[in-house]
C-alpha cells in the first residue's frame, strides 16, 4: 500500500518576491525519477511542508521549465515561513492533490475568469494553457480584483495578456482613490458589466474570497450567464488532503478530494449557507 | 464442518487459551472506572462477570446482580473505534540529514488481535469506518494493518439500554454481519455460530457440546426482550426533514443553548472520523514527527481558515454534527452515518439526546410546511 502520508523531498531552486508577503518558490523534487514523472492539471494543490512546523495547502501556479511554482502569502505560522524560504532550502511535498478545471470541456467557448487578491494564483496556468492553444478557444476575458494597484501580481503577465488577441483584461482596484489608467475602481464585481462575451456559449472560472465569489454570481446570474457553466475553487481547512482527516468537508463533498473545483450548482446550497 | 454449537460457560477459558496459543491479543469488555471498555485482557477473569448497565442522558452506572453472565452489560465507553483509528497515530518522521530531510513512514507491528464481545452496532460502524479509511482513493495504512489483524467474536444484545435505538437504524440488536464468530449467551453457556472460515477453525477447536436443543427457542426470546426500546429514529433516512431544517437557523438554537460544543458526542461516537495533524519535534532538533489526534468539529480550529472560522456558534457546531451524521452521510457513504448505539446520548455532560432533538426538529420543520 502507498504511504499518502509520505511527502517527498523538494529544494527551493528559485525565489522571487512579488510583493513583500507574497513569494513564489519553485521547487525541484530531490528525487529525480520522481520529479521528471511530476504532472499536474491546472487547478491541483501539493501540501508543502515545513521541517518542525507542519503542512499547508497550496495551489500549484505552474510548472516551468520542469519547476513546480507555489505563489504563497505569508498569513500565518507556515505560510509566513515558506515565503521565508531561500534558494537551496529544503522542504516536504505531497501531491498533486484535488481535481481541475475544466479546459479540456471548454474548448470552443468564451472564457471568463474572475479572481481576486490571491485568488489569481489557481488559475494562471490555466490561462496559460488556454492562449497556448488559442484558436481552440473563442474571446478570452481576464477579470483580477486588488485593493491596491501595486498588490497586482504578475503586471507584466496581464500586460502581455492585453495584447492576446480577442483577449480581454480587465483589472479593479477597490483601495485606490483614482484609477489608475486603463483600470477601474471598485470590486472585481463591477468589471462584469465592462466584459464582453457570449453569456450563451462561455465557461466562467472563479477564484477569490468567499464573498466576493457570492457577489460574482450575483453579478453573472443578473447578466443572464448561467451557473451550470460557472466553476469555483474553495478552501477550507485541510490536515491531510487525502479524504480523512475531515476538515474540509462543506456539507457533501470533501474539498481535497471532490474539489477544490466545483460546477456551481453542485456546491451552492453548501456554499450560500453560513457555517458550512 | 461444524457451523453452530454449545460451549458451556466454564469452557470460555479454553477460548482465551486457543486463541492466546495462535498468537492472538485477546481484547474483551472489562469494568474500569465504573464503566465497561474494551481492553487488552489476559485471563477470562477480568471479564464483567455480572455486571449490568444502567445508561440515561449523561448518565452511565454499573450494577453487580447476582447472575453469571459475562455479556449481560449492553454498552461499552468506547466501540472498536480506538483500536483501529487510535486516539494518536504517528503518521511521518522527518530527519534532518546531510543534503536535506529525509521522511519515513510510520510501520506498527500489531500482533492479530482478537476483540470478544463485540455487538451489532459496533460491527455496523466498524464497516462505516471501513468504508471511510478503506475504500477511498487514499487507504489509510495505519487502519489498515489494525483491520487486517483484527478477529471478531460478537454477541447478540439481550437486553437493551435505556439509550439504544439500533432497531430503528437497523443495526442491532442483534449482529447482522461483520463477525468470524456469534455467540448468544444462555444461562448454562454459550449458543456458538462460526460465520467466516477462520471462525470455523476456531469453533473445530473448542471444547464444544452438542447443542441443548431449546438453545433456538429461548436465543430468541430474550434477542425479542432486547428489541423492545425507548428510543427510535423517525426513518433511517432523514435527508429530506434534516435538509430543510439545516436552512432555518433558529430551529437549532434551544440545542445550542444547552451544548457545551465540548465535543465527547464525537469522541464516543463509534463512526466519527474527524482527526488533526499535529507536528511534534523535541527540542533536541533532528527529528519531528507528524502525529494524528483525534478532532471534532465541536472544536474552532477544525473550520479555521486564515482570519475566520467557518463554524464558531454552537448552533453552527450542533448543525454540523447532526446533520453530518444522519444526512449528509448517506450522500458520502450511502447510509446514514449513525448506528443507534446510543453513547452520545450517555456521555453528554449534559444529556442532550440526539433522538429527541431530530424528532424535534422533524415536527418543526412539518409545522412549518404549508397547509393545503
Ligand atoms: C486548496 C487550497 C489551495 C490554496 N492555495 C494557496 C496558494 O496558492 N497560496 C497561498 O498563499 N495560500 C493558499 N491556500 C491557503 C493556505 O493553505 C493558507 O494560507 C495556509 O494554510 C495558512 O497556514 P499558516 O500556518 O500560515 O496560517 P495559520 O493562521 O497559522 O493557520 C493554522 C493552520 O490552519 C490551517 N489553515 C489556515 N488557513 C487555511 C486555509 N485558507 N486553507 C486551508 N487550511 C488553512 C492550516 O492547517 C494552518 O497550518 C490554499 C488553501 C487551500 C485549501
Ligand atoms: S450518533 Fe450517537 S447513537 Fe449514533 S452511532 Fe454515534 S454515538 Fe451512537
Ligand atoms: S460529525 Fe463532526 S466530528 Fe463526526 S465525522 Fe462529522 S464532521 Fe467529523
Ligand atoms: S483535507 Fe483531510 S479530508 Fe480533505
Amino acid at each position: 500500500m502507498n504511504d499518502p502520508w509520505l511527502p517527498q523531498q523538494a529544494v527551493v531552486m528559485e525565489k522571487v518576491m512579488e510583493t513583500p508577503d507574497v513569494a513564489t518558490l519553485s521547487l525541484k523534487l530531490a528525487d529525480t525519477a520522481a520529479h521528471q514523472r511530476f504532472r499536474f492539471d491546472c487547478g491541483q494543490f501539493n501540501m508543502l511542508y515545513l521541517f518542525g512546523l507542519g503542512e499547508v495547502p497550496i495551489s500549484i501556479m505552474d510548472l516551468r521549465q520542469g519547476l513546480v511554482q507555489h505563489t504563497i502569502r505569508a498569513v500565518g505560522r507556515i505560510s509566513r515561513k515558506l515565503v521565508a524560504l531561500e534558494p537551496g532550502a529544503n522542504l516536504g511535498l505531497r501531491g498533486p492533490f484535488g481535481n481541475s478545471w475544466p479546459i479540456e470541456e471548454a474548448r470552443g467557448r468564451d472564457l471568463v475568469f474572475i479572481t481576486a487578491g490571491l485568488g489569481c494564483a489557481p488559475v494562471i496556468a490555466a490561462i496559460r494553457r488556454v492562449i497556448a492553444a488559442r484558436p481552440d478557444y473563442r474571446r478570452l476575458v481576464i477579470m483580477q480584483g486588488v485593493k491596491h494597484r501595486e498588490d497586482l501580481l504578475w503586471q507584466e503577465q496581464y500586460e502581455r495578456w492585453r495584447e492576446v488577441p480577442d483577449c480581454q483584461v480587465l483589472l479593479a482596484a477597490s483601495e485606490e482613490k483614482q484609477a489608475p489608467f486603463a483600470w477601474s475602481l471598485g470590486m472585481v464585481t463591477t468589471l462584469i458589466d465592462k466584459a464582453r462575451f457570449d453569456v450563451n456559449n462561455c465557461t466562467v472560472m472563479m477564484c477569490g474570497p468567499e464573498p466576493m465569489i457570492r457577489a460574482s454570481m450575483h453579478g453573472l446570474e443578473a447578466v443572464g450567464v448561467g451557473l451550470e457553466n460557472c466553476f469555483v475553487s474553495l478552501e477550507r481547512n485541510m490536515q491531510c488532503a487525502v479524504g480523512l482527516c475531515g476538515h474540509c468537508q462543506m456539507g457533501t463533498p470533501f474539498i481535497c478530494r471532490e474539489g477544490p473545483i466545483f460546477r456551481v450548482p453542485d456546491i451552492r446550497q453548501w456554499f450560500l449557507l453560513e457555517g458550512y | 464442518m461444524q457451523q453452530s454449537a454449545f460451549l458451556p460457560h466454564q469452557a470460555l477459558a479454553q477460548l482465551f487459551d486457543v486463541l492466546q496459543r495462535d498468537g492472538y491479543t485477546v481484547v474483551g469488555p472489562t469494568a474500569e472506572q465504573g464503566a465497561i471498555l474494551y481492553r487488552q485482557l489476559d485471563s477470562v477473569d477480568q471479564l464483567p462477570v455480572g455486571l449490568v448497565d444502567h445508561q440515561a442522558p449523561g448518565r452511565y452506572r454499573l450494577e453487580q446482580q447476582a447472575h453469571g453472565r459475562y455479556f449481560d452489560w449492553v454498552g461499552t465507553a468506547q466501540g472498536l473505534k480506538p483500536w483501529l483509528f487510535t486516539p494518536e497515530q504517528p503518521l511521518m518522521v522527518a530527519r534532518e540529514v546531510e543534503g536535506g530531510l529525509r521522511f519515513e513512514s510510520v510501520h506498527e507491528n500489531v500482533p492479530p488481535t482478537a476483540v470478544i464481545g463485540v455487538r451489532g452496532c459496533d460491527l455496523a460502524a466498524l464497516a462505516l469506518q471501513d468504508k471511510h479509511f478503506l475504500q477511498g482513493e487514499y487507504p489509510d495504512p495505519h487502519y489498515s494493518t489494525r483491520r487486517e489483524q483484527l478477529l471478531l467474536i460478537a454477541v447478540n444484545c439481550h437486553r437493551s439500554a435505556a439509550t439504544c435505538f439500533c432497531v430503528s437504524t437497523g443495526d442491532g440488536p442483534e449482529v447482522t454481519g461483520g463477525a468470524d464468530m456469534v455467540l448468544d449467551e444462555l444461562d448454562q453457556g454459550f449458543w456458538v455460530r462460526a460465520t467466516s472460515p477462520r471462525g470455523s477453525a476456531l469453533l473445530a477447536r473448542l471444547p464444544t457440546r452438542p447443542l441443548p436443543g431449546w438453545h433456538k427457542r429461548r436465543s430468541k426470546t430474550l434477542r425479542k426482550r432486547a428489541r423492545v426500546q425507548q428510543r427510535a429514529l423517525p426513518s433511517r433516512d432523514l435527508r429530506t426533514p434534516l435538509y430543510q431544517a439545516r436552512d432555518d437557523e433558529t430551529l437549532w438554537q434551544s440545542v445550542a443553548d444547552r451544548c457545551l460544543t465540548c465535543g465527547n458526542c464525537a469522541a464516543v461516537c463509534p463512526t466519527c472520523f474527524c482527526s488533526r495533524v499535529d507536528e511534534e519535534s523535541p527540542l533536541d532538533g533532528g527529528q519531528s514527527t507528524q502525529v494524528r489526534r483525534w478532532d471534532t468539529c465541536f472544536n474552532d480550529e477544525h473550520s479555521y481558515l486564515v482570519g475566520h472560522v467557518v463554524r464558531k456558534s454552537a448552533v453552527h457546531k450542533y448543525r454540523q454534527w447532526l446533520t453530518h451524521k444522519l444526512a449528509i452521510w448517506h450522500d458520502q457513504y450511502d447510509r446514514s452515518g449513525c448506528t443507534g448505539c446510543g453513547r452520545c446520548i450517555t456521555w453528554c455532560p449534559v444529556g442532550i439526546d440526539i433522538v429527541e432533538e431530530v424528532q424535534r426538529l422533524c415536527t418543526e420543520v412539518k409545522a412549518q410546511e404549508p397547509h393545503e
